[in-house]
């Protein structure tokens, strides 16, 4: 049974790719990078090679709204909708393990991170500074280990909860936007700030103060992974009738 | 031949019981599992298939525990209640994923098995959002039986079908549990229930009410005490002669006018009650019984 030792089941990755383009949901992830791109384009005809401007860009709105939203919608677009209307029984009434259903959706996921969050960034960051390109690289990289990070919280979160949605958008709002402009403590346990941090390290940047950056991926590391195993975890003895 | 042994197993939501220590054996053959809407059957069915752990109590397929046991898939097919597929997909895309995901070494060729049995080849290539109620149910049908499993069980199968697609698949039903599978299916209707199912389970309220052949269940049902409200010309007449009759229990004139009538014996009634009337010369203009809800049989079965 190679497939069943396989990291990824083939049909629940094929399955899940049609599962995020066969809704709207699917438009918005194509919408966002386009966003961010044409603002680099932007940024680039009206100021030019700016550091400055290319840093608040990429960073404002390439790590801290694109690339947690692409995560967010790609991820809820996966699980959540299966689970709302029960379909999800037509995978989980198979000998396909559970974890490997978990990995399957989370490939999807992290590809979408990196067709539309991890690429864009590195594209949009060559177009602002094209004279700076491990900016663009750390940007990239940034985003898919952050990326990575929130796909497999939000999934967690729509094993858990039916308002997984609005429970990562108010932890993105509310405690990454909000409260981590307040309180510097919170970059201790923000992915945002953690992604952030990578970036300092690889493209040469000051985004965060003080926060070791070895801290950084460990806790990026941790995190994925805890999430990844808990939602099979959550899987295994997931309640067909539970609602009722 | 596989079964399905639920062992004094209960199911409780916080504090509401949804089952209540519930022991039955589910063998080759048909099985209906006959109950009203509300009374547990789908928590039954969520149990037998592993996607509900009981509270106390064990559900097991030929020994081995359903909950958190993926490998029990390989013998066992769910026909879930909730309409919910894969809209974007066609139904063969659809019966060959679930082929795939079951590990089948071809599973074109199984999938093309599975919807030839339900008769869904002809629209097979379309979309699935196109499908009508009963097709749907019919796909959902083909994707629990593309990996031939011994144990098949469906919630509510027959919603939504029309009379000749629900004939299709009682025959369907009949055919499996003569090659010996093990089938069970959930219905809130005795005479659906009773066409294709050599036994039957009844579940009330989160109980095991009854447990038996069909025809031993339909005498249970219908030999229960029966309620009418009678209006005729002489009302006392009526009722003085109705009491004499050991086919009746209790006879109570009502205040606005007519007769309510307890009859203990339903088919002696029915032929006891015109006699009287032509006998004593007494019109009976309305004859209504007034506990005929499936309710009111179950709650007696619960009882009794």
């Amino acid at each position: 049974m190679s497939s069943l030792s396989a990291p990824v089941h083939r049909t629940v990755v094929r399955l899940g790719v049609r599962s995020v383009f066969g809704r709207w949901r699917g438009v918005l992830l194509f919408a966002l990078p386009v966003v961010l791109l044409a603002l680099a384009v932007l940024v680039r005809v009206l100021v030019g090679q700016d550091r400055l401007a290319a840093e608040s860009t990429l960073y404002g709105l390439g790590l801290v709204v694109i690339t947690p939203l692409v995560a967010l919608l790609a991820t809820s677009g996966l699980l959540a909708p299966e689970i709302d209307d029960g379909s999800i029984a037509y995978l989980l009434a198979t000998p396909v393990p559970r974890w490997q259903i978990v990995t399957s959706k989370l490939v999807v996921a992290l590809g979408c991170v990196v067709a539309f969050a991890a690429v864009p960034m590195l594209v949009a960051g060559l177009v602002l500074r094209s004279d700076d390109p491990t900016l663009a690289l750390g940007f990239g990289l940034g985003a898919l280990a952050g990326g990575a990070a929130y796909c497999a919280v939000f999934a967690w979160l729509s094993v858990l909860t039916r308002h997984a949605i609005v429970i990562g958008l108010i932890y993105l709002l509310i405690w990454e936007g909000l409260l981590g402009g307040l309180l510097s403590g919170i970059r201790w346990l923000s992915i945002g700030r953690w992604s952030a941090e990578l970036v300092d390290r690889i493209g040469g940047v000051f985004l965060v103060d003080d926060l070791p950056v070895a801290y950084a991926v460990v806790a990026l590391v941790v995190v994925t992974a805890l999430a990844t195993w808990r939602t099979g975890v959550r899987l295994r003895a997931f309640n067909l009738t539970g609602d009722e | 031949m596989s079964s399905i042994v639920v062992d004094h197993a209960s199911r409780w939501f916080r504090n509401v019981v949804a089952l209540n220590d519930v022991s039955m054996t589910i063998g080759p053959g048909v099985t209906g599992l006959l109950g009203p809407n509300g009374a547990g059957k789908s928590t039954l069915i969520a149990l037998m298939s592993g996607f509900l752990a009981p509270s106390s109590g064990s559900v097991t397929l030929d020994g081995e525990p359903l909950w958190r046991n993926e490998q029990v898939y390989r013998r066992l097919g769910l026909v879930p209640e909730r309409e919910a597929l894969f809209d974007h997909l066609t139904g063969r895309q659809f019966v060959v994923a679930c082929g795939e995901l079951h590990g089948l070494p071809d599973p074109g060729a199984a999938a093309q098995r599975a919807i030839a049995t339900i008769e869904m080849t002809e629209a097979q290539d379309r979309s699935i959002s196109t499908y009508s109620k009963g097709m749907r149910q019919r796909i959902k049908m083909a994707s629990a039986l593309v990996h031939d499993p011994a144990v098949l069980l469906l919630d509510e199968p027959f919603n939504g079908m029309d009379p000749r697609q629900r004939l299709h698949l009682m025959e369907l039903l009949r055919t499996m549990g003569a090659e010996g599978r093990t089938v069970l299916f959930s219905s809130h209707i005795l005479e659906e229930v009773e066409q294709v199912a050599r036994h039957i389970e009844v579940v009330v309220a989160g109980r095991h009410a009854a447990s038996g052949d069909f025809g031993a269940i339909r005498r249970l049902m219908t030999d229960r005490p029966n309620r009418f409200v009678i209006r005729s010309g002489s009302d006392r007449t009526l009722a003085s002669v109705l009491l004499a009759d050991a086919s009746v229990r209790g006879v109570r004139l009502r205040p606005e006018g007519g007769l309510e009538v307890e009859a203990s014996d339903f088919g002696r009634f029915s032929e006891v009650l015109p006699r009287l009337a032509r006998e004593h010369a007494v019109r009976l203009h309305e004859v209504t019984p007034t506990d005929e809800s499936l309710e009111s049989v179950f709650s007696y079965l619960v009882s009794s």
